[in-house]
């Protein structure tokens, strides 16, 4: 007897349609599974076999042969347990077949025959929708991602014997539950209003998060930049629905968020300094995504910047780049997208004091220092903020500033820009390029004046000089300023990163 | 027209030496002394049981391969014999015998005739933004007067005052203790080609020589010597420019400080020397003043705030009293961004410089 079964693969971002063929024959008993699977699909047999015995199903004792199609492709993970004791099921007549070709079943099995949740549901979701299938089956846990896919009939199951209760019409699929409504404020999410002083750390952050703008904090140890860096996240507009589609996919696939259907707060990912270029990018014999991907339409945050590894970096300089990160493996090539805006936090100097009284560090010390630095990432950062202790009369003063706030004017600023690029593919002033940046941002005279005086002075470099003029269009389009003028470019001026580096220009 | 043979060949003895007065400074012996000492007798203090070998190596020299290496790495050698050698620099017993000219020899003949001034700014390697802002500032006014900013290219102060005078276009001379084709600290490199460009790098020692840790107070004599007012800007009680102003007060040259804090270490041998009766030297006019009599030549000042209109008037006059951050001139983010903004415009208006850690210091 043969059965057919169709369920999906995970590759890279995407799903690709697989078919689990079971055959029996008479022979001795055996179980093989054929098709380039993984170790967890051999050992997907061992599941089975129990998962079918503890349901109260006949395991067939003939020669069993499943294979799943195409051949050629590698297959991963333990998501194919579902079909495979579909097809037995059907192959051995206890599940009628051609109801089995209505479906498409993927999911984990317990021995017990319970239905475990798996990554990358939503991808599978999709697949099936392109690939015109009617229904899906998953397990209930990640029934509500699945769901998010529109012209689908998907099936929340917990255990194996529910499945063929559905298939013989002796059960209505259950249907999951509509997403809750997301809560108007969540009180436990992070909030501006926690800082204490640092109001100059404050409008950077506003006018990083206004213009999609890469942010550089600078300062010693314990002045809370990684405490503001976790809250910009607060401040920028939600996620359009596209979007968070994309983010569900992206943090299913890799593990980062399983089955709980939507996400709907823009990522925030603080990889630690340690982390290897291929975590940070993705990689792996079979590519998964990684904390850039992760960080897609949200935020990556590397603290202590100059202690990541330079390969580690390096790696960054083609996603921040391009938006997407491709990675080849053999003769195959994934792209997974990477579009995050990037916040980093450094020491001033290796001891943290600036050349301030206590500061132990010998010039060579801050050479060493500003090598780390520079780079392919520096390049990226269109504003850098300084911070310093806060003086103790703010440290007494409560809250001067609740992110909602600052969200409704980043999100005014949004989308002021999203007028101004209508039909330019553009949605941010950061993504701006030189030539753009030239060609869309108009300044005053009086603007202008400034910008020339700056760049005439030796301050700017050419590249310096273009990034100023994309600063200056957010910190007027938070001013709701039609045009760039004096006073926006002087306030971008004076957080351009050109002299972080600084300490030694003085002496240069 | 260059230094004569006797010159060349006791440069060539000092070179060969520099091991042994090495170990000769680790018994205290005083090097000025010492380098004052005749071709024989410097032989017979420090050469020991090599002497022999290095009287035979001093009686071969061949002034004329000295001449031809001089001309192959583009330096021009300044014997004291010669009327091109600066006089100031005879007043010593031990002025070097030989200078060697990288870059343009215009600035060490100006010397010679007595044409320009010169004023040598030194301090501490490890300065303070302040100082560094100070050097620069004292370097920028005296060569924009036209007077020659001595320093040594050392890191912190002295590659302030270089870098000061460049500003407007010199001139400066660096007097290097390695050969003069030899830049050091190697992290000031850029700093040597520029000046090599259009200013002058000096050093009484041959090209290619590395430099002994003898060689700094040694080249610190012939920064005192050059100059006829030496300005300390910041050294601690045990600093290398501190040799700098004391050979010159022997010299009976001027020689001055910049008061710094008195409870900062860094500033405590400036400070001292302020004590101890040198000149008060609060900024370039102070220096050109003692350099070139009172009231010749008016220092080109920083920016004056009285050009300034309000706010931005107040806003320098907090960044002078101490309020150097954005977090120190703003409580809300809509001050700060008002400060940002002053900041900027201050700051591309010449009045402040953004130093490390995002403080602001007064543009002198």
């Amino acid at each position: 007897m043969l059965a057919d079964v169709t369920t999906f693969a995970i590759d890279g971002l995407a799903s690709r349609r697989v078919t689990v063929e079971v055959d029996l024959r008479r022979g001795l008993p055996a179980f093989t599974i054929v098709g380039r699977g993984d170790a967890a699909v051999r050992e997907s047999r061992e599941r089975v076999h129990a998962a079918l015995l503890n349901s109260g199903f006949q395991f067939p004792q003939r020669r069993i042969t499943v294979n799943l199609a195409p051949a050629h492709m590698r297959k991963v993970g333990p998501g194919f347990d579902l079909a495979t004791a579909c097809g037995v099921l059907a192959a051995s007549e206890q599940l009628p077949a051609t109801e089995l070709e209505r479906w498409a079943v993927f999911g984990e099995l317990s021995l017990g025959g319970e239905l475990r949740r798996c990554r990358g549901v939503l991808a599978v979701a999709e697949g099936a929708r392109r690939a015109g299938i009617p229904g899906l089956i998953v397990p209930r846990e990640c029934a509500r991602e699945a769901a998010l896919v529109d012209g689908l009939v998907v099936a929340g199951v917990a255990r194996l014997r529910e499945v063929a209760a559905i298939m013989r019409g002796e059960l209505p699929p259950a249907l999951p539950e509509p997403e809750p409504q997301p809560p108007a404020a969540d009180p436990a999410e992070l909030d501006l209003a926690d800082i204490r002083g640092q109001p100059g750390a404050i409008r950077a952050l506003t006018i990083a998060a206004a213009g999609a703008h890469n942010l550089l904090l600078s300062g010693p140890p314990g002045t809370g930049k990684t405490m503001l860096a976790r809250r910009l996240i607060s401040v920028l507009p939600p996620l359009a629905r596209t979007e968070a589609i994309t983010v569900t996919r992206i943090h299913s696939i890799a593990g980062a968020h399983v089955g709980g259907g939507l996400v709907r707060t823009r990522p925030l990912r603080a990889p630690h300094h340690t982390i290897a270029a291929s975590g940070l990018v993705g990689g792996g014999a079979h590519p998964t995504p990684g904390e850039a991907s992760l960080a897609h339409h949200g935020v990556l945050f590397l603290d202590e910047l100059s202690e990541f590894s330079r390969a580690a970096l390096e790696a960054l300089r083609q996603p921040l780049e391009d938006g997407v990160v491709a990675i080849v493996r053999g003769q195959r090539t994934v792209v997974f997208p990477t579009r995050f805006q990037l916040m980093a936090s450094t020491n001033p100097c290796p001891c943290g004091m600036a050349g301030r009284q206590g500061c132990r560090c010998s010039e060579a010390d801050l050479a060493r220092h500003r090598r780390r630095l520079s780079g392919p990432l520096l390049d990226r950062m269109d504003l850098l903020m300084h911070m310093q202790r806060p003086p103790a009369e703010q440290l007494e003063r409560g809250a001067t500033t609740m992110s909602a706030e600052v969200r409704s004017t980043v999100q005014a600023a949004r989308e002021r820009q999203a007028t101004r690029f209508a039909g330019t593919g553009l949605t941010t002033n950061a993504e701006l390029t030189p030539r753009l940046v030239r060609e869309l941002v108009r300044a005053d005279r009086q603007g202008l004046a400034v910008l020339r005086h700056a760049y005439a002075s030796g301050e700017l470099s050419v590249r310096g000089h273009g990034r100023i003029l994309r600063v200056a269009r957010t910190i007027a389009d938070l001013a709701a300023s039609e045009h760039v003028g004096a006073e926006h470019v002087n306030e971008a001026l004076s957080l351009r990163q050109e002299d972080v580096l600084d300490g030694g220009r003085a002496a240069a | 027209m260059s230094a004569c043979d006797d010159c060349l060949r006791r440069t060539a003895l000092v070179a060969c030496l520099a091991p042994h007065v090495e170990r000769a400074r680790r018994h205290r012996v005083h090097l000025c002394e010492l380098l004052a000492l005749s071709d024989d007798r410097l032989l017979a203090a420090l050469a020991g049981d090599r002497r022999e070998v290095i009287e035979r190596a001093h009686e071969a020299f061949d002034p004329q391969t000295a001449r031809r290496r001089l001309d192959e790495v583009g330096q021009l050698a300044v014997c004291r014999h010669q009327e091109q050698y600066p006089r100031r620099l005879l007043d010593a017993a031990d002025a070097p015998a030989v200078l060697h000219v990288a870059g343009d020899p215009e600035r060490v003949f100006a010397l010679a005739r007595d044409e320009t001034p010169a004023v040598a700014v030194v301090g501490a390697r490890r300065a303070a933004y302040e100082g560094l802002e100070v050097a620069r500032g004292l370097g920028r006014g005296l060569a924009a007067a036209g007077v020659t900013v001595i320093s040594g290219m050392a890191l912190g102060i002295d590659a302030a005052a270089h870098a000061g005078a460049f500003e407007v276009g010199g001139p400066t001379l660096a007097v290097l203790a390695g050969g003069a084709d030899v830049p050091y600290p190697p992290s000031k490199r850029a700093l040597y080609r520029v000046i090599v460009q259009t200013q002058a790098a000096v050093s009484e020692m041959p090209p290619g020589f590395g430099p002994f840790r003898w060689c700094f107070p040694a080249r610190n004599r012939t920064i005192a010597g050059l100059a006829s007012l030496t300005v300390v800007v910041e050294a601690t009680e045990r600093s290398g420019s501190l040799i700098t102003a004391e050979i010159a007060q022997e010299l009976g040259r001027a020689v001055g400080a910049v008061p710094g804090p008195v409870a900062a270490p860094r500033c405590a041998g400036s400070n001292a020397l302020l004590r101890d009766g040198g000149l008060v030297i609060r900024h370039a006019q102070d220096a050109l003043d003692e350099a070139l009599g009172i009231g010749v030549a008016t220092a080109l000042s920083g920016r004056r705030a009285s050009e300034l209109r309000q706010p931005l008037r107040a806003l320098l006059e907090r960044v002078e009293n101490g309020s150097d951050t954005v977090s120190a001139l703003a409580a809300t983010p809509a001050e700060a961004q008002r400060a940002l903004a002053g900041l900027g415009e201050l700051e591309l208006r010449g009045f402040l410089r953004r130093g490390p850690g995002g403080r602001y210091a007064r543009v002198l």
